[in-house]
């Protein structure tokens, strides 16, 4: 199991191989990453993300151990990126690997969807002529339900 | 004595990141009311809860959580990660 918080951009392909790699009695690896959208409306220039350090690891590491009691799981990797980003670029990742595809798809959507409203970021999306703070979804609270 | 810590929007309505206060609170919603008497600038950032989350020494908890023994605690709007 495996959480980085980290400024720097990451190289998605490198990171899914070294994860696959290490999963020799794995059949499954589902990986997810996010990224940065070109807003169609609004021309976006960077978006600056925010996060609380002291607990960002702490709460992170939570998701993943609840993760890993629910469901049979080889490896779990997040990475996830704070600080400027452009469109384009990854802001975050999760792999989870086993031994069959169901329960590897069921806890990447499992740490997304905690990782969404749990984990203590807060995106600000800037242009030319706006600075706007993303405001959370009632359906990212309704997503959590699935998982109680 | 308490840090007090204020992110995003918080922060920004607040007009600082981190503060440490002397109080007697013995809930969050008891320090909430105290720091909102302060200045208006406060009242503002805590006029509407439901659209805040707090933390109690990094650990996620609601308004009426007692302030026993914590250290520090973090206001802020609703996360956004992922």
């Amino acid at each position: 199991m495996k959480v980085r918080i980290q400024k720097k951009a990451f190289d998605f392909g490198n990171e899914a191989n070294i994860f696959a790699t290490n999963q020799a009695n794995m059949g499954a690896i589902v990986t997810f990453s996010g990224i940065v959208r070109s807003l169609a409306d609004i021309r976006l220039s960077y978006m600056d993300i925010e996060h609380y350090p002291a607990m960002t690891e702490k709460t992170i590491t939570k998701i993943v151990n609840e993760a890993a009691n629910r469901w049979s799981l080889g490896d779990i990797l997040v990475i996830h990126r704070f600080g400027r980003l452009a469109p384009g670029d990854l802001i975050m990742m999760v792999a989870t690997a086993s031994k069959h595809r169901k329960e590897a798809f069921e806890a990447a959507e499992f740490l997304m969807d905690y990782l969404k409203s749990r984990a203590p970021f807060w995106k600000k999306e800037v242009t030319k002529h706006s600075r706007d703070w993303v405001v959370s979804k009632a359906a990212d609270e309704t997503a959590l339900k699935r998982w109680r | 004595m308490i840090d007090l810590l204020y992110f995003a929007s918080v922060r920004e309505r607040i007009g600082k990141a981190t503060e440490t206060v002397e109080t007697n609170a013995e809930t969050v919603s008891d320090l909430v009311k105290e720091l909102s008497e302060r200045e208006p600038r406060y009242a503002l950032a805590f006029s509407d809860l439901s659209s805040l989350r707090v933390a109690v020494d990094q650990e996620l908890l609601d308004f009426d959580a007692s302030l026993e023994g914590a250290r520090e605690v973090a206001f802020f709007p609703p996360m956004t990660g992922g």
